[in-house]
């Protein structure tokens, strides 16, 4: 999918010597970013697409219920209640009780915050790395690239999963440090990916134009570069978010995850398979949560992939 | 051909260092030692261990005896098996978790390539969306939970199956089946992509033109090709099966290698930390190199130059 993504014409380079030859501001908007007309066709083709759809509706039902839902609750997510320990689901608990008597409905909702966060942060921060890497790299060409590249490789012989345990040691277990840790590890992916773009972009001739124009090296990466790699930047996002709440799981269930009595699905999950004789629900609820949210974000991902690219349409 | 090899084993060795490197001062950066317990022992004793085990000596030297007795592949005494080193660690585990390891991933081959080829070949059947949908489900489901409710449902619950332990061919098929179900998944997905791309080639068009039999343009011209991808994911997800998965090995209590990866960590047993670390990075930029010299067999468009 290396270079069949259109360009956009905010970067037609006829139309914007045009404009600046002749000193008439274009509207701001569509000098920044892609045209309206690429994302409007990007998404008359999603909303062709069945699968991408369910998935986008229940990313944002999960976004939504996440941010106004434990407020709807009528218990806190630390509300203890010893009159009501390990009850299944019922009228007054929609998914029952805890081994304290906590509302799991309420965890769950209240889980849902922690581990979206964690998924949107982490992904942001490894798209922020991955995207100035692989555009530096890319741009810059030569010796720099075949060394940035280099590195690279290198960093790709590391067991990350490991490197992520380690970290999280010696930055000790919390919200803010899975940030980091998961933030700062997985943005390989997107350096390469980046990077090729770039390599094959920076020769097409709206680029030599606003060279030849003396734009600035970090303008023309940010407003004339980067744009045209927006496509599969947003498909591999898509796809990195369930990917970070997917490794704050495992953190969770090693003991490296958030601590109580914050609660991600990864914890409420990992916590409940010690009591899975006794209160099976509790593990089924959050486990639940995190595979929908999986399905429903590759859904959405796999949706984006083939609207973006419709040569490689339904395919993944 | 020999001079690929020799620069890709020139630049393992590179990878290997930094690993090593890295690992060594991020493990030091942890708080705690080997020797913190809940219990104080008498500071006489901890100074005896601590020269023992050379801990008092300045960071750079302890990397540096480090690194020298990586060279002769010593890789230390463990801190918290007092009689084990940490190459008879790796020795005992090993075996057990790539035991295991071998029989996921023939689950997730002899399981993911047939389904990703059968969702490719009727894009948009029943068959495809079902088969996709259970290798979504397999990419989505953490360890743990799998793991969980494989012992919930087949060892509590209906008791046809061990619910953990080690030792006969029963005690291998849940952990087995746990282990490669992401695999599974993985591969599915990425044959039926792959092939999908593949089919639509014009060579596999030109098969088909001069009269070969469907079943010839499927096997021999076009899936030879499309499982290349599937042989780039081996390389990583072999090392990652083989030395063995925390979560699988702990849930079902098998005496593999896996476990040390995350316990050493937390008994801040240095030289098990360093050496698992180490073997998994060995293991995995080897099996890197095992697929890029498969390409040249696979895939005759590739040259070493």
């Amino acid at each position: 999918m290396a270079s069949s993504i259109p360009v956009s014409d905010s970067t037609d380079p006829g139309r914007a010597l045009a404009r600046r030859a002749m000193n008439v501001p274009g509207p701001a908007a569509r000098d920044t970013t892609p045209s309206v007309g690429f994302w409007a066709d990007v998404w008359r083709r999603l909303r062709k697409n069945r699968g991408a759809m369910i998935g986008l509706w229940i990313t944002v039902f999960l976004i939504v219920a996440a941010i106004i839902g434990p407020s709807l609750s009528p218990y806190r997510y630390s509300d203890q209640d010893f009159d009501h320990l390990f009850e299944g689901p019922n009228r007054a608990h929609w998914f029952g009780t805890d081994e304290l008597g906590r509302d799991v409905l309420t965890r769950v909702l209240y889980g849902a915050r922690i581990s979206l966060s964690i998924g949107f942060v982490a992904s942001f921060f490894n798209v922020a790395i991955g995207v100035t890497y692989g555009a530096i790299s890319g741009y810059a060409g030569g010796r720099v690239d075949n060394l940035m590249m280099r590195i690279v490789d290198v960093i790709y012989g590391v067991p990350l999963l490991l490197w992520v345990i380690l970290l999280m040691v010696v930055l000790k277990p919390g919200l803010t440090n899975i940030y980091i840790a998961l933030g700062t590890v997985y943005w390989l992916t997107m350096a390469r990916l980046v990077r090729g773009q770039v390599l094959s972009l920076r020769e097409r001739e709206f680029v030599e134009a606003a060279r030849a124009l003396g734009v600035s090296t970090s303008r023309i990466l940010l407003r004339h570069i980067i744009p045209n790699t927006m496509g599969p930047i947003v498909v591999t996002m898509t796809l990195s978010v369930p990917q970070a709440i997917f490794v704050e799981a495992f953190l969770s269930y090693i003991g490296l995850g958030v601590q109580a009595p914050m609660a991600s699905w990864g914890s409420l999950a990992s916590d409940a398979t010690e009591v899975l004789r006794v209160a099976p629900h509790l593990v089924f609820f959050p486990g639940m949560a995190i595979v929908i949210t999986m399905l429903a974000f590759n859904f959405l991902g796999d949706g984006l992939r083939d609207a973006l690219d419709p040569r490689l349409r339904g395919t993944l | 051909m020999g001079g690929f090899i020799f620069r890709r084993v020139l630049s393992m060795l590179l990878v290997i260092w930094v690993v090593s490197t890295m690992t060594f001062f991020l493990m030091k950066a942890i708080p705690g030692g080997p020797f913190t317990a809940e219990k104080q022992l008498p500071p006489e004793i901890l100074r005896n261990l601590e020269r023992r085990y050379r801990l008092g000596d300045p960071l750079w030297k302890q990397y540096r005896d480090y690194l020298h007795n990586l060279l002769r592949l010593d890789l230390g005494p463990s801190f918290k098996y007092e009689d084990l080193t940490v190459n008879d660690i790796i020795r005992q585990g090993f075996p057990v978790s790539a035991e295991l390891g071998v029989l996921a991933l023939l689950f997730a081959l002899a399981v993911g390539v047939p389904s990703g080829l059968i969702s490719a070949l009727r894009q948009y059947s029943f068959s495809d969306y079902f088969s996709m949908l259970w290798a979504l489900l397999g990419v989505s489901i953490p360890s743990f939970l799998l793991a969980t409710l494989f012992i919930y449902l087949f060892g509590l619950r209906l008791h046809v199956l061990p619910a953990g332990g080690w030792g006969t061919p029963a005690h291998l098929l849940l952990p087995a089946v746990a282990l490669g179900m992401y695999p599974t998944g993985f591969i599915a997905r990425l044959t039926r992509s792959s092939m999908l791309e593949v089919i639509r080639q014009d060579y596999v068009r030109t098969a088909r033109a001069k009269g070969l039999a469907e079943i010839t343009v499927t096997y021999r011209h076009a899936l030879k090709n499309a499982v290349i991808p599937v042989v780039t994911y081996l390389g990583p997800i072999t090392a990652a099966v083989l030395t063995g998965s925390f979560v699988v090995e702990r849930i079902f209590a098998i005496p593999g290698l896996g476990r040390h990866f995350v316990t050493s960590i937390y008994n801040r047993d240095y030289t098990v930390i360093m050496g698992t670390t180490v073997f998994y990075s060995v293991f995995l930029v080897a099996m890197n190199l095992v697929v890029d010299v498969a390409y040249g067999f696979i895939d005759p468009r590739i040259r070493f130059d």
